[in-house]
């Protein structure tokens, strides 16, 4: 896993709620057999006026000036504030992968889709949940200051905007640690074998047929 | 002793160990695998030099690329790297597979409750959402990232936290025309697509004890688009009949040993919920989807909602933007929205059930002269072939619909299967998002009757008009 370390970034304001997995990735990305790659296509079908296909050269396509990460103000963002159910719909971990190699590091949103915040910290990425009032403001903030920043300290579990105030957020402290870390999941997890086996030892014994031989 | 619900009964029995913060190590007893969320898995093994923990915990079939048509090979060289991949895998670790080509193979949370695979109990993963669906069986079964695919199979365990709980029961009895997916749908629309998130849903009530296996898996299945991390349905006789007999299912003494067990699977009377909600099915009508989120769903007798009485700025917004993408007008009757395309199939509408019940309606019927296709697509092989030993293949035939091989085909075209921009389609999948079958493509969620009937008349029309 990739560590996270504190940012200050640039905030590209994504002004929609159940903004989904379709929408973040399309389908046809996902023949990809590859973990990388996926930050051209990011939000595809809103940021290019044709229909993308994988393998084509992006550079070349036409792209929507109206939707924000087209604008120039939001080049470089590193920070993507978003609205309420963020991440809704499929389990495809692509739709991180893709936020990271676009090069977002932070997702801020009222709330998130129980997988899509999950998947985030497998892939180095922070979602952060922030009260909606708060989102609210920043959106404001965001639309009112070009070049607006925030940043970003998961070991304090704070946002702080350019004036200074800091807005606390909850994390798990396990997540955190192992993001702090930048930890292999399957390395600590593997320390536990043991008991992993000890309790498939005892299921056996109580339900035989979950261990049974394929049909 | 405590009264437990149906998931701390589930999430208890799976508990390694659990750490401080309450994040457990859950163990997994069933491993689904296709082809889109596993080779960066399967890779990151090799790249780790480690192997697969338990293989025979690992059912894989192809499902989202594999085209439809009678074609042996994939024409898209993408998809088809994408399928040799998983074969590759599954012949390299020796897993289970069916692959292209065999009678067994279909979409992955059709194949798992058809081959026992998934039985009451059970932890079951699989690196897509509608996971939930295996739920209908009384078992925890969750949609998962691809480094969680990698973290089961290198160990067999899942590191979660306990969801909340919540409790949606459904009583009363259906009116005719009235199916799971609308039950489904009207959830989805009382409670919102968020409206399940952070919980884990028990469906019980009346109505839910009276579905068959297929019901129930058609509402589990959408859980998810209610936000939820599962969805899950008591044992009972219903669950038992359908899973006697299965490959997968134990067999003589450990079949009773089992039964045992499993009838144990139900929420104790007292369990705590952190959520009640309750429905009255008696007041349910055939839905239609209007937006661009499952929670956008209005009674065929209903109209198209005007954005302009919504007093909430974003909501407002968001209505007006789904209408804007969908082309339709405030106010318009459901009834006037004329389509292109018709899509029966996918994991939440494509068992022997939803078949029968749409031939039913089609049956010495036509589809409109102005539809551009109709298209239905059996959830397995086993499933195609029980449909057409029982003739319902010459029914759908005989109708004009195209009668295709099993796969998640149009439901997210990842194959050939796909609505061009400004297509409309009466669907019975599960995601109507923007370009979720196609880009630009118009799709409306409905049950398979509601789907046979609107492709009879070239627009939606109320299937309790065709029913006598």
């Amino acid at each position: 896993m990739k560590q996270f370390t504190p940012l200050n970034g640039l905030v590209v304001p994504i002004d929609r709620s159940n903004v989904d997995t379709d929408a973040i990735i399309p389908k046809q990305f996902l023949k990809s057999i590859l973990r990388t790659g996926f930050g051209p296509n990011l939000f595809d079908a809103w940021r290019y006026l044709d229909e993308g296909q994988p393998g084509q050269d992006n550079a070349r396509r036409p792209i929507n000036p109206d939707f924000v990460l087209n604008q120039q103000r939001y080049q470089g963002a590193q920070v993507l504030l978003a609205r309420e159910n963020f991440g809704c719909g499929s389990s495809r971990e692509h739709a991180p992968w893709a936020l990271d190699d676009y090069g977002i590091r932070a997702v801020i949103a009222p709330s998130f889709a129980d997988i899509f915040y999950n998947n985030c910290f497998k892939s180095g990425l922070l979602p952060i949940v922030l009260p909606a009032d708060v989102v609210d403001q920043l959106f404001h903030a965001v639309a009112a200051h070009p070049g607006y920043r925030l940043v970003v300290d998961l070991a304090a579990q704070t946002v702080t905007t350019p004036e200074g105030v800091a807005h606390g957020f909850a994390v798990d402290e396990f997540r955190k640690y192992c993001l702090l870390n930048g930890l292999d999941e399957i390395g600590l997890t593997l320390r536990h074998a043991d008991e992993i086996r000890a309790y498939e030892a005892r299921r056996a014994q109580s339900e035989p047929w979950i261990f049974g031989v394929s049909a | 002793m405590n009264p437990l619900s149906l998931y701390e009964k589930l999430w208890q029995s799976h508990v390694v160990r659990e750490e401080s913060d309450g994040t457990a190590l859950l163990y997994i007893d069933r491993h689904l695998v296709h082809e889109v969320t596993s080779p960066q898995a399967f890779e990151g093994l090799r790249l780790a030099h480690r192997d697969l923990w338990r293989v025979g915990s690992i059912l894989a079939t192809a499902d989202h690329n594999t085209p439809t048509t009678n074609q042996k090979v994939i024409a898209d060289p993408v998809s088809r790297l994408q399928v040799d991949t998983l074969d590759d895998n599954c012949r390299r670790y020796g897993i289970t597979e069916y692959p292209m080509g065999d009678h067994r193979q279909g979409i992955v949370h059709v194949i798992g409750p058809e081959q026992g695979a998934t039985l009451p109990g059970m932890t079951v993963v699989c690196g897509d959402s509608h996971t939930s669906t295996h739920g209908a069986f009384a078992a925890l079964a969750m949609g998962i990232g691809t480094s969680e695919v990698e973290h089961v199979m290198a160990t067999q365990t899942l590191l979660s936290r306990k969801a909340k709980i919540m409790q949606v029961n459904v009583e009363g009895v259906l009116r005719p025309g009235v199916t799971a997916k609308d039950v489904a749908l009207a959830i989805i629309g009382h409670i919102g697509t968020a409206g399940g998130t952070g919980h884990a849903i028990e469906f019980a009530g009346s109505v839910i004890r009276g579905l068959s296996m297929e019901g129930r898996m058609t509402l589990c299945n959408m859980a998810i688009e209610a936000g939820a991390r599962a969805g899950m349905v008591a044992v009972d006789d219903v669950t038992l009949r359908y899973l006697e007999g299965r490959p997968y299912a134990p067999k003589g003494a450990q079949w009773q040993a089992a039964v045992a067990y499993w009838r144990t699977l139900h929420s104790d009377e007292g369990a705590r919920f952190d959520q009640k909600v309750t429905l009255d099915a008696g007041t349910f009508e055939p839905l239609v989807t209007w937006g661009t989120s499952p929670e956008m769903v209005v009674s065929i007798t209903g109209r198209v909602p005007d954005p302009a009485l919504e007093s909430d700025v974003t909501r407002r917004e968001g209505m007006e933007r789904a209408l804007r993408y969908m082309d339709l007008q405030p106010n318009m009757a459901i009834s006037d929205i004329a389509i292109d395309k018709v899509f029966i199939g996918s994991c939440t509408n494509s068992r022997l059930e939803d078949l029968r019940a749409a031939a039913a309606v089609l049956k010495g019927r036509k589809v409109a002269s102005s539809l551009k296709l109709a298209l239905v697509v059996p959830g397995s092989g086993l499933v195609k072939a029980a449909a057409e030993a029982e003739g319902l293949d010459k029914i759908f035939m005989a109708a004009g619909f195209e009668w295709r091989n099993p796969g998640c085909s149009m439901c997210l075209g990842m194959n050939d299967d796909r609505l061009s921009p400004g297509e409309r389609c009466a669907s019975t999948s599960n995601r109507n998002f923007e370009g979720r079958q196609g880009a630009g493509g118009r799709t409306h969620l409905v049950s398979p009757q509601m789907a046979a009937a609107a492709a009879v008349a070239g627009h939606f029309v109320d299937v309790r008009t065709f029913l006598d």
